[in-house]
């Protein structure tokens, strides 16, 4: 019996896979590898596993989460290699190992944001982003969990972006607070596109690179 | 990935089914591949990858070197809106590449309805519609799947057609085609030889001439074509394919499960099932062979769920050693059984008990009929007294909940067979009163009709299908009888089965028809979303066709059927004398307890397996 933490990458084909199918897929992919993940009790049992901060569909990232229950102790790097044998593409994992940290210790998220615009980087959009970034705050509208549309201050959870430009593209890279509440960083082109229209991107791409700790640590 | 498609994804719902990239999706190297193949199937992802007949012709045409088999779906209409906006033709799902360049375009088509969003498919890939506008080789566009035992309404778009089940034929098939280009044939001289293969079908190889009053008066083959088709089938369940090992989607689709084939055919005989004659005749795979099948299937997919695949599962003779045999198997990995078609006379708790494992959903009847009379007529042999036993054994164990399926205007129905409905209803509610374990959970009974579609190859293929008004006035009829709480009642919404009635038993002229409702905005017309009857009517008045004529009108036996040419096994003569012993309300046992030489046997020149 362990209670294990998967890392793996999602990216390509595999980002627009949902959060439940994404479940789903896990759940047969350890079966093929020949794993039974342990059952809940009672009526409808179902099986212990979670991703930590599920991930928007369309987004990538090389550091998503699975903690996940076992009936049987694991080989771990056993796991991994038939894992990876019969993955959809896209979904490759990379770590397998005890989990040690509880969850509310994981606090931040880096990751990458992509403007893209088809007509070239505006000459002035580095300088009028980073500023709107600084502001004291910066109201955005979002939808609640019961569908009704509020007004939110997502500067608090705005810890720090880098700018780079690359061809076409306006390449954010960000720290932001990862729970409680947490924010999904392709919020920054909502406030881009409230804020500055002007600049509002033709697309936007968001890869996560990265969940650390409080202390800027890679959170594990 | 295509850039326009990522830009495209965010709009669209479900978009994991226009990705690709599932596990066991087969890829190769464009390079090293001679024939790119796109495999369409006219609706959506889910309902396309939820066909067991498509897993087995992908396996088959990949393991085939240097063919590239590639899957192609009927995007959902707000799919289809963003790609003819950013101008990006229909895709394969394996490659992304445009399916317009491909070598080969085939259809699998299992219904009526999806003629539409076949042409919308063809239109979105930017391929024309009609075989004549195609004039090269490639791509070729072809159609297989059991819509085909009369493809006459699609006959001017596709350039032929393959009859049967298509393990073999395909093959030979792509061989042919593989061989045609690498000699530079011209596309006239393929589809002369690809008529010479057993099972194909060439429209344009046959001329068809009318009669003043509109029926057809002659059917003609020319260059060669063969005077009948008859249909391919496989020889040896135990020698053919079964995709074990095989796509496993990473969104929800229909049947997202194990499907096991037992056996094709079926023994029965229903009048009206078109599936019971053409699947002729039973040829049933080893329960030992299924077993390690389904053994092979759930470890290498990590399917939890099985059905069992037949037309009519319960009479696999091997069906209780398969149980006992995977039993343990089952167990060891949480594995449920399912068996989709129940027949009330062979129902055993025992069986029920060990295929659901405990989880007691409900129960599901069709005795198609509501009196034993009418049931004598469809030849559905299945006594009321064995519906009630296999209810009370049901009830007794603890179920609760029936569903119970029924069809109206079959021929010869009078109004009493129509009340017969609400009696076999409340005879149920009745049954379960005494019988029930538990009377607090309360009882839930299920009845749906369905208006009787007349299909071809069928013993019923002569007749008319009864007038809406008709149809309308017995559901009212039937409503009125319904009068327990515990039943509830629903019928089918009778436009689409109208239009099944025209297309199904439709002739050439029908194509026009069809390309005026796809220009007025037929596509995905299976689903109630995209359907609309008075488009259809709107085609109907615009081509001057009258809908009747197809779906209204009886036949007489003299009359050339536009389907004549495709042989399904079963002879035209059995069918008309089954029609005969329709009307003298006399039965026909089924294969099993004696054959009644149908025709069938024919094909594998033995015995039928029963
Ligand atoms: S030949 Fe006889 S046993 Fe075979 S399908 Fe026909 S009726 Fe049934």
């Amino acid at each position: 019996m362990a209670k294990l933490r998967m890392k793996f990458i999602k990216e390509e084909q595999a980002a627009w896979i949902s959060h439940l199918d994404l479940m789903r897929t896990f759940q047969r992919c350890f079966l093929r590898a020949g794993l039974t993940v342990k059952h809940s009790q009672g009526f409808h049992p179902h099986p212990l596993m979670s991703i930590l901060l599920p991930l928007s569909v369309g987004q990538s990232s090389v550091c998503e989460l699975l903690d996940f229950e076992t009936v049987e102790d694991v080989d771990t790097e056993a796991l991994i290699r038939s894992m990876n044998e019969g993955m959809p593409v896209g979904i490759r994992v990379l770590e397998c190992y005890d989990v040690t940290r509880p969850v509310r210790e994981l606090k931040v998220l880096h990751a990458r944001v992509e403007f893209e615009y088809d007509g070239g980087v505006p000459a002035d959009a580095q300088e009028k982003l980073r500023e709107l970034f600084s502001r004291e705050s910066i109201i955005i509208q979002k939808r609640t969990k019961r569908k009704a549309m509020a007004d939110v201050d997502i500067r608090p959870m705005l810890e720090e972006v880098l700018f780079a430009e690359e061809e076409d593209k306006l390449i954010l890279t960000v720290r932001v607070q990862a729970q409680d509440p947490g924010l999904n960083p392709a919020l920054l082109a909502t406030a881009v596109e409230k804020e500055l229209p002007e600049l509002k991107p033709d697309f936007v791409r968001v890869r996560r690179l990265a969940l650390l700790d409080g202390a800027g640590a890679e959170f594990r | 990935m295509d850039k326009r498609l990522e830009r495209i994804l965010p709009r669209v719902q479900k978009p994991a089914r226009y990705t690709g990239g599932e596990y066991n999706a087969v890829m190769k190297n464009r390079d090293e591949v001679e024939v790119r193949y796109a495999f369409c199937f006219p609706d959506t992802y889910e309902i396309g990858m939820s066909n067991l007949g498509m897993r087995i012709l992908y396996g088959i045409m990949n393991e085939m070197e240097g063919v590239w088999c590639e899957r192609v779906f009927a995007p959902w209409g707000d799919m289809e809106e963003e790609m003819r906006k950013s101008g990006m033709p229909l895709y394969a799902l394996e490659s992304g590449d445009p399916i317009r360049d491909f070598d080969m375009v085939g259809f699998s088509v299992g219904y009526e309805m999806a003629f539409p969003a076949m042409l919308n498919m063809l239109d979105l890939a930017g391929i024309p519609l009609r075989t004549e506008e195609r004039t090269a080789l490639s791509p070729i566009v072809y159609a297989g799947g059991s819509a085909m035992y009369n493809c006459e309404p699609i006959a001017e778009f596709i350039d032929f057609a393959s009859i049967g089940e298509g393990e073999d034929s395909t093959v030979e098939v792509i061989e042919l085609y593989r061989r045609a280009k690498r000699e530079g044939w011209d596309k006239p001289r393929f589809l002369r030889e690809v008529a010479q293969i057993p099972g194909i079908y060439v429209p344009s190889l046959y001329d068809v001439s009318y009669n003043d009053d509109g029926t057809v008066a002659a059917i003609t083959a020319k260059d060669g074509a063969p005077a009948k088709v008859t249909k391919r089938i496989v020889q040896d369940m135990n020698k053919a394919y079964y995709p074990a090992k095989t796509i496993v989607p990473t969104t929800e689709i229909v049947q997202d499960r194990v499907s096991l084939e037992l056996f094709r055919g079926c023994i029965r005989g229903c009048r009206f099932c078109q599936a019971g004659y053409i699947y002729r005749p039973v040829r049933n795979r080893d329960p030992e062979l299924c077993a390690e099948y389904a053994r092979q299937a759930c470890a290498d997919s990590g399917y939890q769920e099985m059905t069992l695949s037949s037309l009519s599962s319960s009479d696999y003779p091997g069906l209780l050693p398969l149980c006992d045999e995977l039993e343990p198997f089952c167990e060891g990995r949480h594995i449920n059984m399912n068996l989709p078609s129940l027949r009330a006379d062979n129902f055993s708790m025992g069986l029920m008990q060990r295929l659901a494992k405990g989880r007691k959903t409900g129960l599901t009847f069709a005795p198609e009929a509501g009196t034993q009379r009418l049931r004598d007529v469809i030849n559905k042999n299945v006594t009321e007294e064995a519906l009630m036993q296999s209810c009370a054994t049901a009830f007794a164990g603890g179920y609760n909940a029936v569903k119970l399926y029924f069809m109206l205007g079959l021929p010869t129905e009078t109004d009493e067979d129509v009340l017969g409905i609400a009696e076999v209803a409340n005879h149920v509610v009745h049954c379960w009163r005494e019988n029930a374990a538990n009377h607090n959970r309360g009882l839930r009974v299920t009845v749906s009709t369905s208006w009787f579609v007349p299909k071809p190859h069928t013993a019923f293929q002569w007749e008319a299908q009864i007038p809406k008004e008709e149809y309308e006035r017995r559901v009212e009829l039937l409503r009125g009888a319904m009068k327990a709480k515990a039943v509830t009642y629903n019928w089918h919404a009778p436009d689409t089965s109208f239009m099944e009635a025209v297309l199904s038993r439709g002739d050439r002229r029908l194509g026009k028809v069809l390309y005026r409702a796809w220009e007025l905005g037929s596509k995905l017309d299976a689903w109630e979303d995209y359907f609309s009857l008075e488009r259809w009517m709107q085609a109907f008045a615009d081509c001057g066709i009258d809908p009747h004529f197809y779906a209204n009108r009886e036949r007489s036996r003299d009359e050339v059927l536009p389907w004549s040419v495709i042989d399904c096994g079963v002879r035209e003569d059995y069918l008309w004398n089954e029609r005969q012993r329709a009307y003298e309300e006399t039965t026909t046992p089924d294969c099993r307890s004696a054959c009644g030489a149908c025709g069938a046997s024919r094909l594998i020149g033995r015995k039928c397996d029963g």
